[in-house]
């Protein structure tokens, strides 16, 4: 208990402390200009550290991301707008060292391919959504059944509780019920003779 | 139109696949992590002026030193052990009639100098970039990095990492015969 208390306690504080670590820039770094200061650090979010890859200039403690920095205070003093100095920098490491990478033919896609892949799958779920609207919208209001069907079904009906002796069990019982649902169900009238007469034939057969 | 709506996905799908397959498998393009397109091949050399080393190192030399024949400029210190690995490799360049320069990158001078010493200098002249900055202006990643100028003072290659004896015969010293007969 008390090692997980510890090791939990040992969580926090790296959670806490790490995300306040990340800057590397050294205090003989730091121009005098705050100004000038805060747009090197800004700039320097923007440039990658060409060896550690995923990390900007400002997080990075490696030799080439100090001399970066110093490189881009260096410009600025000079009197670089941002712009020029991430053109300096980028002119001798390649667009590769902006981590915001430029809009020009090779990076197109790059940009425009979030954008027209959320075009394409909203596309797609309004038409998926439409579909199952209206198929659903159809299911609802079914066809009434053609005489033909209604009378087969009738003599299903008329065959099942033919079969069953009234009071045998409680199988006899869910088909009467069932028998008497469907024949309520839209046809009240419907013990006329001609279908009497037909559930007896097939019974009939059946039975032969 | 209903049959394109369920197949377009799958194929975009299998497109990105395909795609990211032939990438992955690309063993030319994978064999080397460190292969950035460098942003300097067919630039001219970027402006720069190195001290010597020490006195007693021949050396200190300018953009003016890259122009009018085909150069190799190396990248190296003495505290970088790929770079004694390539020093044969740097050592036969300069044999064959080649001026190498060598950058001498964030070293302390006297250890530069005694490692030229013990392990031979073929180096025409030999620049101190004590701070890194002219290695910056070089757009360099790391050392060694080696670099071949053509005549007009354009950078026709840059090879990353130390120069092994097949980068030698297969790439460098082509592209030198190259570069001089071009």
């Amino acid at each position: 208990m008390k090692i997980l208390l510890g090791l939990l306690t040992a969580l926090v504080i790296l959670a806490v402390a790490v995300p306040t670590a990340v800057h590397a820039y050294q205090p003989d770094e730091v121009l005098e200009d705050p100004i000038l200061e805060a747009r090197a650090r800004e700039i320097s979010a923007e440039l990658r550290c060409v060896v550690c890859q995923n990390q900007s200039i400002d997080d990075s403690n490696a030799e080439i991301a100090r001399d970066l920095r110093l490189l881009v205070r260096e410009r600025l003093v000079e009197g670089d707008t941002d712009e020029q100095v991430l053109d300096y920098v980028a002119a001798r490491y390649g667009d590769f060292v902006l981590l915001r990478p430029p809009w020009q033919p090779n990076t197109y896609l790059l940009w425009l391919g979030p954008p027209i892949m959320a075009i394409v799958i909203a596309t797609l779920m309004v038409l998926f959504l439409r579909t199952y609207k209206s198929r659903r919208g159809a299911g609802l209001s079914p066809e009434p059944l053609s005489p033909d069907d209604r009378a087969e079904l009738n003599a299903l009906v008329e065959r099942v509780t033919a079969t069953t002796r009234p009071g045998t069990g409680p199988s006899s019982t869910f088909r009467a019920e069932l028998a008497d649902g469907l024949r309520h169900l839209d046809h009240p009238k419907d013990e006329d003779d001609s279908a009497q007469k037909r559930h007896s034939d097939l019974d009939r057969d059946t039975r032969s | 139109m209903r049959r394109l709506i369920v197949i377009l996905p799958v194929a975009i799908f299998a497109a990105l696949i395909g795609v990211m397959a032939s990438l992955l498998t690309d063993s030319e393009r994978n064999s080397d992590l460190s292969r950035l397109p460098s942003a300097l091949i067919g630039q001219p050399v970027p402006a720069f002026e190195l001290p010597a080393v020490t006195r007693g190192l021949p050396g200190g030399f300018s953009s003016a030193d890259l122009r009018g024949r085909v150069t190799v400029l190396s990248v190296f210190a003495s505290w970088c052990v790929p770079c004694l690995a390539e020093h044969p490799q740097i050592t036969q360049i300069a044999e064959t009639g080649t001026p190498v320069y060598g950058l001498n990158h964030r070293d302390k001078p006297e250890d530069a100098e005694n490692w030229l010493r013990r392990h031979g200098n073929p180096y025409t002249a030999v620049g101190a970039d004590l701070n890194g900055r002219a290695s910056v202006e070089w757009g360099v990643t790391g050392v060694p990095e080696t670099f071949i100028i053509d005549a007009s003072g354009r950078i026709a290659y840059k090879h990353v990492g130390p120069v092994t004896p097949d980068a030698l015969n297969e790439k460098i010293m082509p592209l030198l015969r190259r570069t001089r007969g071009g």
